[in-house]
Parts: structure tokens; C-alpha cells; sequence
């Protein structure tokens, strides 16, 4: 009879498998799992290849980056001269050039208020929502404008390029936040003709594309006030959109009035709070919370919005590029052109969608 | 603070002002006067106003001449029709652009959104790119990139770029070659029209075959190969009474054919693949939002592959998918008022534009181009609620 044996010692795990470890393993796993898969790896490759070659070398190796004037661009690639020779320009528009250091400041300014909001490690970000939503804009405009403190007034029809393209966006949703709260909270109503004044005025102004309303903007507000008020063009442009985002704010604040549970108002109303109490202590700063995402996600659409207004003539990013491209000095740069405003328009919307996408998983603390 | 006030005594009614009823008619009241205010202002000033610049209000306009061509009309249109025709060829031009770009973006949109999806890598990061690229990109500038830098940098129509000297794409834009339907060629379409209904028929009868025994036909092949093939037989039994109209160059420009205007065609390559950004990202999370327990579950009671997606998973995520699917259509035709830009002949531009520059009826003209915006959103959300409704899950 043979002895029986016990090893108590634990057998050394042995290695993977070669072919699930490692780079071929991946490739494997990714690309090549069947034909089909390997065909259309294969594919996607080639065309990555054949369209992204030409690319680099128009944008970058053949690219010219140095130089005043079109003499410079002679390589036969991209001529990126061209943008740097006119960047003041789709920075600031037409902006007195000894006078941009006020540009400058309130470019600082807004980015330290959005620093101070965004960042999450710091503090007291109530005080910071107040000073960005109250206290900048109004700073803001006498550093923009100027006109007052021995600052020499800079008419509005000078401003342009980003700068204007900011001032539009920041404008539209700051002051389209307070008309979508109030809007909100009237669809929301249960008195019928609150609640049908609002539907009606969210509708109406989500019905029609914001082409419509500048349009109106431009050539039916001067109608509608007396004939002595002499509107300027941006503040008809920033009444229009003000107006027109204003409804879509509506519908994001009303998303944020609905995930609020239904027992927090009427706990509220328990303890006897009326009701602009139960709204502005109990509701409303928890569903603001929620609408973040949904507001900076609006903000993003109005941004890209904003390039409309070259229709009713004010000079925005987008507009003061397309005027540069027919400077006779200059013909046959389209595409470095557009691909210059598509690459500012693109880091900042996709920051912001980034953004906001943490800011959902955060937000997000799961049921 | 003093002494808390004691309830009234009874049979005594507490002043209007503390009933939440009656306090909430006297807001809206006053809210209504308020409002009334707001528009007897704004009504006063804008007659006041149109007085001053001489301007005489109403739709009268409508049946003047309009005196300007259009290059690009649906119905027969002169510089002599009226300014009501002028609104008609818009309103068609914004419908016909809207429609292409619908189903070209629903394309782009579905395919990215399931390439986003795909196991393989390399396909899922370039679905994802494109995504991020083009839906992060103001639509104007894609609109003036496709038209100025791509379309407009065109040859002439001398050195065209040529698809087997048929189909020709230059700076006056694309021409392709128009069918011409010979004597009895109607027969043709009179045979795909029947097999169409015909096949309508034959999937109801085989869905209440199959509840009632069990028993199904591959319904899906016979009304394909019914479609494809009743119409051919026609075609070829009529003696195939279709020919191509061949474009040729004459002189500087082609004859024949049908040319797409490059505005067209910018405007419509710049709203679907923008739109299609969107739809691909509301596909990707619809099918997501599908349980992968519901495919593993329909696999265990042996569904097909196909079965399963067609059964299983796509009815589920098009229920999720509908709703921000709609809104995005709605964006698509508002957003192909931005063809003024560019300079196509749509709504905004004709009669927004044009018409109103010409004849300075600033209302009438502003408010009968929302009119139309609100109409088709209207119309556009009412039909996806119906089909919403109908693909909705029925609870108990």
C-alpha cells in the first residue's frame, strides 16, 4: 500500500497564459477579436493614416509660424501668420489698443470668480455667487464701458472678437437666471393664469430659433418703445437673448424644482413658512445645487450661440474672423481662419461639458 | 414681539388678506393688469412708431410683387409672383432642408452611437471623437467651413471633379443625373406602391398567425424580395420606359441633370453631421440604459442574436431614446434658419430677409416667420408623442 502524503505548502500560482497578457493580448481583445473586427480595425487604420498624414503636415511640418505679412507663408502649409498678425484683433475687436489693459483686467477678474466657483477644495462659495452674479457684472461694465472714474468711454460698437463673443455669453445667463427662477416657480404655480403666463412665455420663446428672435430683436424692439429711447445694437442683441435663454433656464431650474422630494416643501410648510420662505430657504438652495449641470450645459449651448449675432452686424469672434478673410491682404486663408475659431470655440465648450460631467458624477450620490 | 394674536372668534371671517384663496385671485389680477399694461405700452408705442416712419400695418403686402428672383424654388416662382409665393417657396426650401438633414442626421447619429459602443477600440474612440469634435463646434462655423472653405474653393465648372462622367461636383455645386420616366413608367411605381401595401398586409397577418398558432413565415424577407421584385418585373415587362438625363458641359456650365445648390449642400453636410453629433451620444446612452439582464435573460430563452435586439433591447432603449431624439429634430429645423448666412433661400432669408428689407413690414413679416417655427415645432412634437405613446411602456 502506498503512503498517502499531505503537502501543506501552497503550490506557486503559475504565470498567465502568454496570450492573455500583454500588447498582443490587448490587440487581441480590442481590435482583432473576429474577421469582421480585424477587417474593420484594419479599415480604420488605414483611413486614420491616410486622412490624418496630410493633416499633420499641412497644420504643423509645412505649416508657416513666423512673419508680418502673406510674404511669410510660402511653405505651402498652413499659414498660422495669418492669425498671429491679426490676434489682437479677434481678441479685442476694435478696441483702443492703449486702453485693453481693462479688457485684460476683467478677463482676470471673471477668471478668478469662475476659479473661486468651480474649484471645489475652496471656500465660501456663497459669498462667491454672490460677487459673480451681482458685484462683477456691474465692475465689469464700468471697466468695459468706462465712461465714469477718468476711464474714457468705449462705445460698443468697438468692442469685438472674443471679448465680445464672453460678454454676450456671461450677459445672456446671467441675466437670464433670475427670469427662469421666477418662471420656473410659475409654471409651477398652481394659480392657472401665473401658470399659463408662464407656459405660454417658455414656449413660445423655445419654439423659435434664436435667428427669429435677433431679428426682432433688431428691427421690432425700437417699435415697441417710445421713439426718444435710442437702443443701442448689443443691448437690443443682449435683450434678445436674455429673453430667448431665459425660457430654456426656465426648463433646467424646473428640472432641479422636480428632483427636490415633495416632503421638503410641506415639512416647510409644517413649521409654517409662507411660501417665497419655503422657496428661497428650503427649495431653492437644494435644487440649485442639482441645476448646475443643467446651467453650465446652457451656458455651452448659448456660447456656440452667440456666433448668430454676426447676422444683425456686431463683430463676435466668429464675425471678425469672416471680416478679416476678405482683407485683400489676406484672400485664400479661409480654413486657418475657421480652424483658429473652431479650435478657441472647441477648447472652451469642451472644458465646460467636461466640467459639468464631473459635476453630474459628483452630484450623483446614488439611491 | 407681543402676545400671539388669537384665533377669530367664530362666524367671524379673517380679513381677504389672510385667505390664500382670495389673496391668490387679487395677485393674478394684478398680475393680468400688469400685463395688459406691458402690451397697451408696447402696442402704443409700435403704432406711434409705425405712424412716424409711414408704414401702414395688415397683410396686405402679401399680393404685391415681389420683384426679386430666387435660385432655388420647389413651385414655379417669378421675380412677378407675390410676396405670399415668396413665403410659400421659403417655408418649402426650410422644409426641404429640414427633411434631408433629418434622415441623414438620424443615420450619422444612429451608426456613431452604436460605433461608440463597439468593442472594437479603435472604431469606439473615433465614434467618440467625432462626437467631441462636432458637437463642440458653434454650427454657423461648421456651416461657413463647409461652404467657404470646402464648396466655395471649388473648380470651376470647366475642370470638375467627375464621378464616371455622370455625377459632377464644381463651385455652382453638384450635378447628378435626373430620371426620366418614359410612357408607362407609372405602371413602375403604381407595382412598388402595391407591393408596399401588400407587404403591410402580410406582416399583420403573419403577427396575429404567429399569436394565434405559434407559427411565424419570415415575414421581413418575402415583403423584402416582394418590394424589390414586383417592380422590377413591371419595369422590365413595360420595356424599361426609364432614361438618365446625362449632364453636359456647354459653354461654362452644365446642361441637364439636376444641380443641388453648394448652399444646399453645405447646409446640409453642416446640420447633419452637427445634429448627428447629438443623436449618436442620445443612442449611446439609450442602449445603455438597457440592462444588460435583459439581453442575457432573452438569450436564455433562446432568442436569436437578432431577436434579441430586435425584440428586446431596441424597443427598450427607443423608449428612452424618443424624447431627447424629438427635441433634437425640433433643434435641426430651427437650427436651418441659420441658412440666411450663407445666403440659401429659406424662410428667414427670403422672406425675413428680403422681403422684409424691401417692404419694412417688420411685424407682420417677424411674427408670420415665428408663427411658422412654432407651427412645425408644434407639429413635430405632437407626431413624436403619438409614436412615443405608441412605443411607451404599457403599465398596469
Amino acid at each position: 500500500m502506498s503512503k498517502l502524503t499531505l503537502n501543506t505548502t501552497p503550490v506557486d500560482a503559475r504565470p498567465a497564459p502568454k496570450r492573455s497578457i500583454g500588447a498582443i493580448a490587448w490587440l487581441r481583445a480590442n481590435l482583432f477579436q473576429g474577421p469582421i473586427n480585424s477587417v474593420l480595425s484594419l479599415l480604420a487604420i488605414w483611413a486614420l493614416i491616410a486622412g490624418l498624414t496630410p493633416l499633420i503636415q499641412w497644420a504643423i511640418i509645412d505649416a508657416d509660424w513666423i512673419g508680418t505679412s502673406r510674404e511669410a507663408c510660402s511653405s505651402g502649409g498652413a499659414c498660422w501668420v495669418f492669425i498671429s498678425a491679426r490676434f489682437e484683433q479677434f481678441i479685442y475687436g476694435f478696441y483702443p489698443s492703449e486702453l485693453r489693459w481693462r479688457v485684460n483686467l476683467t478677463f482676470v477678474l471673471f477668471a478668478v470668480m469662475i476659479a473661486w466657483l468651480a474649484l471645489p477644495r475652496l471656500p465660501a462659495k456663497k459669498l462667491a455667487a454672490v460677487l459673480t452674479l451681482v458685484i462683477f457684472p456691474i465692475v465689469a461694465f464700468y471697466l468695459l464701458h468706462g465712461g465714469s472714474f477718468g476711464m474714457p468711454a468705449v462705445p460698443t460698437h468697438r468692442w469685438g472678437g472674443l471679448m465680445l463673443t464672453l460678454v454676450l455669453a456671461v450677459v445672456g445667463i446671467v441675466a437670464a437666471l433670475p427670469i427662469g427662477v421666477v418662471l420656473a416657480l410659475g409654471r409651477q404655480s398652481k394659480m392657472p393664469i401665473v401658470k399659463s403666463i408662464s407656459v405660454v412665455f417658455i414656449e413660445f420663446w423655445r419654439g423659435v430659433p434664436l435667428i427669429t428672435v435677433l431679428f426682432m430683436a433688431s428691427v421690432m424692439l425700437p417699435l415697441f418703445v417710445p421713439t426718444e429711447v435710442d437702443m443701442d445694437k448689443l443691448v437690443r442683441a443682449l435683450i434678445g437673448i436674455t429673453l430667448f435663454q431665459s425660457a430654456y433656464m426656465a426648463e433646467v431650474v424646473r428640472g432641479g424644482l422636480q428632483a427636490i422630494p415633495k416632503g421638503q416643501e410641506e415639512a416647510a410648510a409644517a413649521l409654517g413658512m409662507g411660501y417665497w420662505k419655503r422657496m428661497g430657504l428650503i427649495v431653492l438652495p437644494q435644487a440649485l445645487k442639482m441645476m448646475i449641470p443643467g446651467i453650465v450645459n446652457t451656458f455651452i449651448a448659448l456660447f456656440k450661440d452667440t456666433s448668430l449675432v454676426l447676422i444683425i452686424g456686431l463683430f463676435d469672434l466668429l464675425a471678425i474672423v469672416q471680416a478679416a478673410l476678405a482683407d485683400a491682404d489676406w484672400l485664400g486663408y479661409s480654413i486657418e481662419g475657421y480652424v483658429f475659431v473652431a479650435f478657441v470655440f472647441w477648447i472652451f465648450c469642451f472644458g465646460m461639458s467636461r466640467y459639468s460631467q464631473y459635476l453630474e458624477r459628483k452630484l450623483h450620490t446614488g439611491h | 414681539m407681543t402676545t400671539p394674536s388669537s384665533p377669530p372668534p367664530r362666524g367671524e371671517t379673517p380679513p381677504f388678506w389672510r385667505d390664500p384663496a382670495k389673496r391668490a385671485l387679487l395677485f393674478q389680477a394684478l398680475m393680468l393688469a400688469a400685463l395688459f399694461a406691458v402690451i397697451g405700452f408696447i402696442v402704443s408705442n409700435t403704432l406711434e412708431n409705425l405712424d412716424a416712419r409711414g408704414i401702414t400695418t395688415g397683410f396686405g403686402f402679401l399680393n404685391d410683387t415681389a420683384g426679386f428672383g430666387i435660385v432655388q424654388s420647389l413651385i414655379d416662382y417669378t421675380p412677378q409672383s407675390s410676396y405670399g409665393r415668396t413665403f410659400m417657396v421659403g417655408l418649402l426650401n426650410t422644409l426641404l432642408v429640414s427633411a434631408l438633414g433629418i434622415f441623414a442626421a438620424t443615420v450619422i447619429g444612429f451608426l456613431m452611437g452604436i460605433a461608440r459602443l463597439s468593442p472594437n477600440w479603435l472604431i469606439a474612440r473615433i465614434a467618440g471623437a467625432y462626437v467631441e469634435i462636432f458637437r463642440n463646434i458653434p454650427l454657423l462655423l461648421q456651416i461657413f467651413f463647409w461652404y467657404f472653405a470646402v464648396l466655395r474653393s471649388l473648380p470651376s465648372p470647366r475642370q470638375s471633379m467627375s464621378l464616371g462622367e455622370a455625377v459632377f461636383l464644381n463651385i455652382r455645386g453638384l450635378v447628378v443625373p435626373a430620371p426620366v420616366g418614359g410612357a408607362g413608367f407609372g405602371w413602375t411605381l403604381v407595382a412598388l406602391a402595391v407591393a408596399v401595401i401588400a407587404a403591410i398586409v402580410l406582416v399583420r397577418w403573419n403577427r396575429r398567425r404567429q399569436e394565434a398558432t405559434g407559427d411565424r413565415l419570415p415575414a421581413g424577407w418575402i415583403s423584402a424580395g416582394m418590394i424589390v421584385a414586383l417592380p422590377a418585373l413591371v419595369f422590365v415587362v413595360s420595356g424599361m420606359p426609364l432614361t438618365w438625363d446625362i449632364p453636359k458641359l456647354g459653354g461654362f456650365n452644365f446642361s441637364g441633370g439636376i444641380t443641388v445648390l453648394p448652399e444646399l449642400l453645405a447646409l446640409w453636410l453642416a446640420l447633419s453631421i452637427y445634429t448627428g453629433a447629438f443623436i449618436a451620444e442620445i443612442v449611446r446612452s439609450g442602449i445603455q440604459a438597457v440592462s444588460k439582464g435583459q439581453t442575457e435573460a432573452s438569450r436564455a430563452l433562446s432568442l436569436s442574436g437578432g431577436m434579441t435586439l430586435r425584440l428586446v433591447v431596441i424597443p427598450q432603449a427607443m423608449r428612452v431614446i424618443i424624447p431627447p431624439l424629438t427635441s433634437q429634430y425640433l433643434n435641426l429645423i430651427k437650427n436651418s434658419s441659420l441658412a440666411t448666412a450663407i445666403g440659401y433661400p429659406d424662410l428667414v432669408s427670403v422672406f425675413a430677409g428680403t422681403t422684409l428689407n424691401q417692404t419694412g413690414q417688420a411685424i407682420e413679416v417677424i411674427m408670420m416667420t415665428m408663427a411658422v417655427y412654432l407651427t412645425l415645432s408644434l407639429l413635430v412634437s405632437m407626431f413624436m408623442n403619438w409614436f412615443n405613446a405608441r412605443m411607451a411602456l404599457v403599465e398596469r
